[in-house]
């Protein structure tokens, strides 16, 4: 039996008084992809930033590596080993590449391990390198997006939390960005991909989930989810 | 020769300009709100050294020291009174009412411990200064140690935020709190040490301040902690460059037009050339409009 890594129970979330998250459970095991798929508003992104802290739980729990994290302040989570790569990027635009990178290594204080993240990272996107200097808000979105990876990267992460890695960006960028989940994936990075291409995040995911207006519709192996005749209406456009 | 004598007092009164405007925009690009009560931290700021002075028989190097301190102190308890709760709130407005609250509390509390009467400030700088030329340009101590001062300022402030990681973080914190957040930044102590800064400098405005214009009022604060607003705005809010320029540019025309045009006049020029960038350049001289990648 696999080792679940983060595991979500009940967790309810409210904007005000609408309620965006109705009591969903999931878990990903250690060294898995794991693609939570839905609609435009079914909650994924809520999902996602509740799992961070940027918005609070109602009720539920979160368990990350056996520790609770919803009374937990977001700033105190990333060096528990989980980052998040938000949607839209979300760089920091007026600061250069490496500055954005070291931003991503801001709770780590090994020097010389650090340095070495850094090397890595620039091995997976040579792109990062070549502009290290320049602005990142003069980047190319699929460029932006690598930015975006590569400093949730720096602060080497278990789990990384990915929002939309794929949205705005052409075909092409959208086969490398997934390539490089992947790549990262093998390195010994859980993923947790949340996703509108589901097509694209079944086909590298090990388990996915179904979130429909709040609640987890479905859930099973990709391959299956996949093949599912509903599933392939209602988000492969078949 | 005189022509030159009147730009180094602008140069100067335009330095202590700048570095209020720098605690006002560094507050601003982070916290996203305008501290009005930032020009009354100059003020409390002098009559602690007034009185520190006073007691200990005109020392006022230990008065600049515990002002800049007790200044700082001042500025972190009303972010995290006043301010800090506010953050989030419904309307942006509410938390710059407050913040004019804070303003007429300190000009009251002064009002309440020293009276209305204007006291004289003996200045914190007893260098004569020198004279070039014979003694037709004379430049008093003040005016050097100003200009001198704003330039250490601005040059330690542009190491602080590119070379810290405290700096960086800000900087960071000032473009996307959410994303800061992720990061491991703990952006509510990120703004706390935002308004320290910003507040510290108030302290050193008005030791300099009340040197140059030695009359000490609860009021001393409110005009120039204006004019600075103003040169934040003229120079880009948000910008620490942008600050340092707008500043300058505002004493320098404030003096000249004082000298050279009408001194009732000078406050309407200054105000006038901010109706005028603000027009053609809305985001100020050194303001950049942000465009989002999408």
């Amino acid at each position: 039996m696999a080792e679940p890594i983060l595991e979500v129970k009940d967790l309810s979330v409210y904007y005000g008084v609408i309620q965006a998250l109705k009591g969903i459970s999931f878990h990903v095991d250690k060294g898995e992809i794991v693609a939570l798929i839905g609609a435009n508003g079914a909650g994924k992104t809520t999902t996602l930033h509740s799992l961070s802290g940027l918005l609070k739980a109602e009720t539920g729990e979160i368990k990350y590596k056996g520790v609770e994290l919803t009374k937990t302040p977001s700033h105190k989570i990333v060096s528990l080993g989980m980052a998040q790569v938000p949607e839209g990027r979300r760089v920091f635009a007026e600061m250069t590449v490496l500055q954005n990178l070291k931003m991503g290594a801001y709770t780590r204080s090994d020097k010389a391990e650090m340095e070495a993240t850094l090397q890595d990272i620039y091995k997976r996107f040579p792109r990062l390198e070549e502009r290290k200097n320049q602005l990142a808000g003069t980047l190319s979105g699929g460029e932006q997006q690598m930015l975006a990876m590569g400093r949730a990267l720096m602060s080497h992460p278990d789990l990384i939390l990915m929002d939309e890695p794929s949205m705005g960006l052409s075909p092409i960028f959208v086969n490398e960005i997934f390539n490089i989940i992947q790549d990262v994936n093998k390195d010994g990075v859980t993923v947790l991909l949340v996703e509108q291409n589901a097509r694209k995040a079944l086909s590298i995911a090990n388990r996915a989930y179904v979130l429909e207006t709040g609640s987890i519709s479905k859930e099973g192996d990709a391959k299956d989810l996949l093949n599912d005749e509903a599933i392939r209406k209602a988000y492969l456009g078949e | 020769m005189s022509f030159l004598t009147y730009l180094i007092n602008g140069l100067s009164l335009g330095s202590i300009y700048a570095i209020i405007a720098l605690g006002y925009t560094m507050v601003y690009g982070i916290a996203k709100m305008l501290n009005f009560a930032h020009g009354d931290f100059i003020m409390v700021g002098c009559y602690i050294i007034f009185s520190v002075s006073a007691a200990l028989s005109g020392n006022s190097v230990v008065g600049i020291i515990v002002a800049i301190v007790l200044c700082t102190l001042l500025g972190v308890t009303t972010e995290f009174v006043a301010y800090r709760p506010l953050r989030g709130a419904a309307s942006p407005l509410a938390v710059l009412i407050t913040a004019i609250g804070v303003s007429y509390l300190l000009e009251n509390i002064a009002l309440l411990i020293y009276g209305a009467d204007i006291k004289s400030f003996s200045s914190v700088i007893k260098w004569e200064g020198v004279s070039f030329a014979g003694g037709q340009l004379k430049i008093q101590g003040v005016t050097i140690v100003t200009i001198l001062v704003s330039v250490v300022i601005l040059i330690a402030l542009q190491l602080f935020i590119n070379k810290t990681k405290q700096g960086q973080a800000m900087l960071a914190a000032s473009e996307d709190k959410g994303a800061a957040a992720l990061m491991g930044i703990n952006v509510n102590r990120t703004i706390a040490l935002t308004f320290a800064i910003g507040s510290a400098l108030a302290a050193v405005a008005g030791a300099l301040l009340c040197s140059a214009y030695p009359s000490l009022s609860p009021y001393t604060g409110a005009m120039p902690g204006i004019k600075a607003f103003v040169a934040a705005v003229l120079g880009g809010i948000g910008s620490i460059p942008g600050a340092m320029i707008g500043g300058l540019v505002l004493g320098i025309v404030e003096i000249l037009s004082k000298t050279y045009i009408s001194s009732q006049l000078s406050d309407a020029i200054v105000f006038g050339i901010l109706v005028v960038v603000l027009l053609v350049k809305p985001t100020g001289i050194l303001g950049k409009v942000v465009q989002e990648k999408v």
